[in-house]
């Protein structure tokens, strides 16, 4: 799809989220609130003693499962799948450059999200609950954020181009 | 017209709604993120490399489809834009932040919202970057006592850019605009510059 209407789709969507329920769209959020129900159910002492996971899992009423940002995360997966089946693009396969192996690839992938992870927890949300919707809002955390996620990437872009290329 | 939106927040649904309609608003955002081509972690990551810049195309043109809707309703007096929840301001953090997620997206090709889109086209890369989210998110909440100091450095209040550099609204909203339009105007001329060998 041309990216300028792809953009127009999704600043519609995330209009109808300001407007229906008065927040914007997101997705670390809900990996959160998944890692928090988990050690929780695993070790509920050991989350409660924990400040960060303790503050996902609220007054300890409602499951930490019942979050916003997940089910709307669920919808992602949805709709991603949907649109993905429809243009005959959903296949099982692993994205990258001629030069690599799978498993390196694999590997990097882990990697990558292991940092992003801490990217995200520091920034209080990602290029979704951050940079798209703190974006439209003028948010000044989210506009230095969106600012600093670009120079990240692209100080180290050389370094992983054997990846892509 | 009476202030009525958001919604929520006015009470004309309650949390249950809430969620089937972050169920329903998700499928929106996959399906638009998925249309654009960003299940694709070799087409995120070429942004980085010049030769095809669809994610700063598609973020700008949504950050100001959203960022118009909502000035335009609220300038109407339909949408009460203070009920809007605004992440607070810790910038020192955000910055670090933005810096580690910025490598992170080039390391691993993908954002949180992204991989799940790939996840669900079947990119095994994908999958294990939401599995790597995971492992981060639950060593970051281990080691949280030992960062915590920097984590809440900064005013955490919530502060819009008008507000930081006391600027009326519409002055920001229209500079944004410029920007991104000179923005897609520049991409363009970089994509010619970086067109990858055979494209």
């Amino acid at each position: 799809m041309n990216p300028y209407l792809a953009g127009i789709g999704l600043g519609l969507v995330l209009l109808a989220a300001f407007v229906l329920v008065g927040r914007g769209l997101g997705a670390s959020g809900a990996f959160n609130s998944v890692i928090a129900w988990a050690v929780n159910a695993v070790a509920p002492e050991h989350a409660r003693n924990n400040e960060f996971i303790a503050g996902y899992l609220g007054d300890g009423g409602a499951s930490p499962l019942k979050s916003w940002l997940l089910f709307e995360v669920i919808g992602v997966f949805a709709g991603a799948m949907f649109s993905g089946m429809l243009a005959g693009r959903a296949k099982v396969m692993t994205e990258k450059g001629p030069r690599v192996s799978v498993r390196v690839r694999l590997a990097m992938a882990f990697a990558g999200g292991v940092l992003m992870a801490f990217g995200a927890a520091f920034a209080r949300g990602c290029t979704s609950g951050q940079a798209l919707t703190g974006g439209a809002l003028l948010n000044l955390g989210s506009w230095a954020f969106m600012m600093m996620v670009f120079a990240g990437a692209y100080a180290v872009a050389h370094f992983v181009r054997w990846q892509w290329r | 017209m009476a202030m009525m939106a958001p919604l929520f927040k006015y009470g004309m649904f309650g949390e249950e709604t809430s969620l089937v309609l972050a169920f329903l608003i998700g499928i929106g955002f996959g399906f638009f993120l998925e249309r654009a081509g960003f299940g694709s972690a070799r087409k995120l990551v070429s942004q980085f490399y010049l030769n095809d810049l669809a994610v700063f195309k598609v973020m700008f043109t949504a950050i100001v489809t959203a960022m118009l809707g909502v000035t335009y309703l609220g300038w109407i007096g339909w949408l009460d834009l203070s009920l809007v929840y605004l992440v607070p301001t810790y910038l020192f953090p955000q910055i670090v932040g933005g810096l580690i997620l910025g490598v992170g997206f080039v390391v691993g090709g993908y954002c949180p919202g992204t991989s799940v889109a790939a996840t669900a086209t079947g990119r095994v890369d994908g999958l294990l970057y939401v599995l790597g989210i995971f492992a981060g998110m639950f060593a970051f909440a281990e080691v949280y006592p030992l960062l915590k100091g920097f984590y809440l450095s900064g005013s955490g209040e919530a502060i819009t850019l008008p507000g930081a550099f006391g600027l009326p609204y519409g002055v920001v909203v229209f500079a944004v605009v410029l920007m991104a339009v000179g923005g897609f105007y520049g991409a363009g001329l970089l994509e010619k510059k970086f067109a990858a060998p055979g494209e």
